[in-house]
């Protein structure tokens, strides 16, 4: 889980963030305007590229992705 | 629903919550002619001020030209007011067509579609074209007509970092297993001046078996060797699979707009999309002033050329007074001033001075990279640049930020 929860911040942090701002697993990514709705579609791609899951777009919502921790939890639900 | 006093109270709200957040838009009224020298009336009821404009979009100097007035005189005599109708109904003349076919030449492709404007131009191709089974790939500084015209159509959506072609490239293997990708770019981008890589970009497409989109707004008519776009200064002419640019800025100034490329690309907003098909077209004095814009820039680059001289003076002249300017050689030059109170302030010293141009700040821009946009024209005589060197400089010394690097300036005023 921990490595996880690094390899998701680190994407998001070479994919989203262009300045010094610093990243929690608990960060608002998308209500933070960290990542906007537009670019979601790359982060949920590479979850299911990385962990060869596929996570319905019902459920690749701006709250499930809001956090690491919150996206980690979501990648779990389908890892089982 | 009545419109009552509680919905009043709401919007009333909203407006002077506007208002309190320095965001409310005020329109500066123009008595005179679109030109270098107008005479503005601002505040409203103000007495009439001549000033030097350098905010417009009028590159080429031609939203006044006398050459082009006559021919949209000639084009009201001859082929009316309106159309009172859609093109596939009763909406389309000779000259519509006419002006297809000399865009066509004009930017070296295989068709175009004329348009009410760029907006709609951007608000209706990639829905015409593409599907849910596809994928649109912008970069994340596009115009805001395309970001609309994204968001209209059921492809997938990704962005890639602005102008990073490796970022790019890493996109186009993500989402290579796609029915079809298609790459998003402005030519010249509206707020910084800077240009696409088109040339990196199309190795990219081509490599990958993608499209390539190009809203080119800020750049036809006079960028590259003969003003064709930044097609033509990257060395990639008749490799952009879809061009859409407008009548509104350097090409006359008037309005409408168009999309140009591919010919079955074309032919799919002509079928399909929506602003081309629930809206009417260009009205006919504008498209033949537009036939005569092309007439001129075809016989001759005499003023993308002055145009290209009176850039590099107007940006030597800030850099020599110790003003920060963003890199790049389009006549699109923000002057640095990270702080949106003191663009404001600027602004509205410039304008006592005589020089009218316009601060930009958040949201239109990042927070903390408020600045004058100054826009150069081929309109403009070097007595103009002088002038509002001249202003710029004793506005910049009042504000003590000549000289001074960014640092200090957020230092002084903060971001």
């Amino acid at each position: 889980m921990e490595d996880m929860k690094e390899i998701i911040k680190d994407y998001v942090i070479k994919e989203y963030v262009e300045d010094d701002t610093e990243l929690t697993y608990d960060s608002p990514l998308i209500s933070g305007g960290i990542v906007d709705s537009f670019s979601m579609v790359s982060l949920k791609r590479f979850l299911e590229n990385k962990y060869n899951i596929s996570i319905p777009d019902d459920k690749a919502t701006p709250e499930a992705f809001d956090s690491v921790n919150k996206i980690c939890l979501l990648v779990n639900d389908y890892l089982k | 629903m009545a419109y009552t006093d509680k919905t009043r109270g709401m919007y009333t709200e909203v407006l002077t919550n506007l208002k309190d957040a320095g965001l409310f838009k005020q329109e500066r009224y123009i008595h005179s002619a679109q030109a270098a020298d107008i005479e503005v009336e601002f505040p409203s009821g103000a007495s009439l001020k001549k000033v030097i404009n350098i905010c417009a979009n009028n590159y080429l100097g031609l939203s006044s030209h006398p050459e082009v007035v006559k021919a949209a005189h000639a084009g009201l005599d001859s082929h009316g007011y309106g159309m009172s109708s859609v093109r596939f109904i009763c909406g389309t003349q000779d000259i519509h067509r006419t002006l297809e076919q000399m865009v066509t030449k004009f930017l070296g492709t295989e068709d175009t579609i004329l348009f009410p404007s760029c907006m709609d131009a951007n608000a209706g191709v990639f829905e015409a074209v593409l599907t849910k089974d596809d994928v649109m790939i912008s970069d994340r500084l596009v115009h805001a007509s395309i970001i609309d015209g994204i968001r209209l159509c059921s492809a997938m959506h990704d962005t890639f970092k602005h102008s990073d072609m490796g970022h790019l490239e890493e996109k186009l293997q993500l989402h290579n297993d796609k029915r079809l990708k298609m790459v998003i770019t402005d030519g010249v981008f509206s707020m910084d001046g800077d240009t696409a890589k088109l040339d990196k970009m199309v190795e990219l497409c081509e490599k990958y078996d993608a499209l390539l989109f190009v809203d080119d707004s800020h750049s036809s008519g006079f960028i590259g060797k003969t003003g064709r776009g930044t097609h033509e200064l990257c060395g990639v002419m008749g490799k952009i699979d879809i061009i859409t640019t407008t009548f509104g800025k350097g090409l006359g100034g008037a309005s409408g707009g168009c999309v140009s490329g591919r010919k079955e690309l074309v032919e799919m907003c002509r079928q399909k999309a929506r602003p081309y098909l629930f809206s009417n077209t260009i009205a006919p004095p504008v498209v033949a002033g537009v036939i005569k814009v092309l007439e001129i820039l075809s016989a001759s680059t005499d003023r993308r050329d002055k145009l290209e001289k009176n850039t590099a003076f107007w940006r030597k002249g800030l850099l020599d007074a110790g003003l920060i300017i963003k890199d790049g050689d389009t006549p699109i030059v923000p002057v640095m001033l990270f702080n949106a109170k003191l663009a404001q302030d600027v602004s509205r010293d410039l304008y006592d001075e005589g020089i009218y141009a316009i601060g930009f700040f958040f949201p239109v821009v990042p927070q903390g990279a408020a600045r004058i946009r100054t826009q150069i024209s081929a309109g403009h005589e070097i007595h103009h640049l002088e002038k509002a060197l001249e202003a710029f400089r004793k506005v910049g010394k009042k504000y003590n930020i000549l000289g001074k690097t960014k640092q200090e300036i957020i230092d002084m005023y903060g971001m």
